[in-house]
């Protein structure tokens, strides 16, 4: 249980990680569109090929992405398998009801690529930006919908405390785990049913530790005087700089890019 | 034979990661049937992991753990048996209550023991009877009860497995001062009515002086001392270079004894400090 790394942020100085968090979010939002426009090879290459030039540049290990990689991977064959036999047109290889078309292949190569290209991408996000950043960064981002009496404000503290809580819960589950078995509670053998019984002598501990938390939390913040976001001044002040315009440029760039691919190679499918 | 028996114990915490840390370093030590035992050192100083090493909570990195002379290890699928036989009580063991009523709770040892019903209601009655929770508080909520009155409870939900040792961490911590002494006296009345072991981990000098036999001194995942508690507090100079101190009363004692006046050394108890002054001053005249 101590071994869980959650909120994954890798710190390291890169140029990916100095970027502002919101050119970050917006770009990875303008991606994911991206990906799904990516109509033939060429521009599916060039598509991935911007993926694994961030993924280089954020100076985090390639080990790290390809543990990301490894919790999508059966989802990744699935959908590859089941695209691949699912394909129209003339079958090129047939086996009872089974048969392998050339846009199944065609599919199946860019439903896999444009996962694995998602997840690393979306990996790139939160290995290079800490948690706070990122809700801060959203904070900013849906400041808009306030118009709609969306209030964005206790939004962003919400997941804010939230992210803060993980660890700490995840702490607090692991004693009382011990706490209980400690009183002989069985918590690795038996049914699946005795086993989510065995779970009620955790979970009701944790769930009125999580509620007793979040009232002395609550207190400690009014103590202080906060009352929402209105009026509120912020100790870090989020600044667009130039590598930020830069990597905007680069966006944009790249969304030509596929787009220009898309239109000068419509033959190679 | 000793009841336990530990020989070069030792525990790494994420070995061959960067975060590598040993917590209990080559650590070999003997416990006595019916020993009363306390376990002092920082925070840190690894002994939270040693205990929970002891139940069997915590696998070794390497070394042994014999209970009545039996690796606790050499059948890992009954690892439950252990810890029915070596009562744990974590620190704030109060927020591991779940139960609708105290009784259920202080039941719920017992009954993973697999225990008739009989045996069970006798062992949640005698075990209540321990910490001074009477049929009135047994009817209720858990989590009706004071602070002071849940730890109780939960405490005797480890005692009502009949533990041959018990071993609690840090039992008295954030209790006022007539809690502690309430708790501890309850503990001392377990230990001299049943006559198990019991083990005490404790930031208390003065908790550890006042109820033990014997002291075991953890500093950094070593174990520095374990002898008499007389002789361990004889040892000032010794704890306070480890950043730990002796009893105050035992301390007060010292700097009379080094003004020249013959008092025992390693006194431990404020009352026998007051013994041992009146009968000095008696001999003296001057009482």
């Amino acid at each position: 249980m101590r071994d869980i790394t959650l909120g994954q942020y890798f710190p390291a100085d890169s140029v990916i990680h100095r970027l502002d968090p919101r050119v970050k979010i917006l770009s990875l939002i303008a991606y994911i569109a991206l990906i799904f426009c990516t109509f033939n090879f060429a521009s599916l290459a060039f598509a991935a090929a911007f993926v694994l030039t961030v993924v280089l540049l954020s100076k985090v290990p390639v080990r790290m992405y390809l543990k990301s990689l490894k919790v999508i991977i059966v989802i990744v064959i699935i959908t590859s398998l089941l695209n691949l036999f699912y394909g129209t047109g003339e079958p090129i290889w047939q086996w009872g009801f089974i048969k392998v078309t050339w846009a199944g292949i065609h599919n199946a190569v860019f439903v896999c690529v444009r996962i694995v290209c998602l997840i690393l991408l979306s990996s790139a996000l939160t290995f290079t930006t800490s948690p706070t950043d990122l809700t801060d960064a959203l904070e900013r981002l849906m400041k808009p919908l306030t118009v709609f009496h969306i209030k964005v404000h206790e939004i962003a503290m919400m997941m804010t405390i939230a992210l803060r809580f993980v660890p700490t819960l995840l702490e607090e589950t692991d004693k009382i785990m011990s706490a209980q078995k400690a009183r002989g509670a069985d918590m690795e053998s038996g049914s699946i049913i005795q086993r989510i019984k065995a779970l009620v002598p955790v979970l009701i501990p944790l769930f009125v530790s999580a509620f007793r938390r979040a009232y002395e939390l609550a207190i400690a913040m009014e103590c202080r005087c906060y009352q929402g976001g209105e009026g509120r001044t912020r100790m870090k002040q989020l600044h667009l700089s130039k590598s930020d315009y830069l990597s905007m440029i680069v966006t944009l760039l790249v969304i030509a890019g596929v787009v220009l691919f898309n239109v000068l190679f419509p033959h190679l499918i | 034979m000793s009841i336990l028996s530990v020989k070069n114990l030792s525990c790494v915490y994420s070995k061959g990661t960067p975060f590598e840390h040993t917590a209990v370093d080559n650590i070999s030590f003997d416990v006595e049937r019916g020993d009363f035992i306390g376990i002092i050192g920082h925070t840190g100083s690894g002994k939270s992991t040693l205990v929970q090493m002891l139940n069997g909570l915590l696998k070794p990195s390497s070394g042994t753990i014999a209970l009545d002379g039996i690796n606790i290890w050499d059948k890992p699928k009954e690892i439950r048996k252990i810890r029915f036989k070596v009562g744990l009580v974590f620190q704030y063991p109060e927020y591991q209550l779940f139960e609708e009523t105290v009784e259920k709770d202080i039941a719920f040892g017992p009954t993973n023991m697999g225990l008739s019903e009989k045996e069970i209601h006798e062992r949640v009655l005698s075990a209540a009877k321990f910490v001074d929770l009477n049929s009135e508080f047994l009817e209720k909520s858990p989590f009706d009860l004071s602070g002071g009155e849940k730890r109780r409870a939960a405490i005797a939900g480890v005692i009502a497995m009949d533990p041959d040792i018990l071993i609690l961490d840090e039992p008295c911590a954030g209790l006022d001062p007539l809690g502690r002494d309430i708790l501890l006296s309850q503990i001392y009345r377990y230990h001299q009515q049943r006559g198990n072991t019991v083990l005490l981990v404790s930031h208390s000098m003065e908790d550890v002086a006042s109820v033990c036999d014997k002291v075991m001194v953890m500093n950094h995942s070593h174990l520095e001392l374990y002898d008499t508690t007389h002789n361990v507090f004889s040892e000032g100079d010794r704890l306070n270079s480890i950043g730990l101190r002796i009893p105050q009363i035992t301390s007060v004692i010292d700097s009379l004894i080094a003004a020249g006046i013959p008092l025992k050394k390693g006194t431990l108890t404020v009352e026998q400090a007051v013994e041992d002054i009146t009968e000095y001053l008696k001999r003296e005249g001057r009482l």
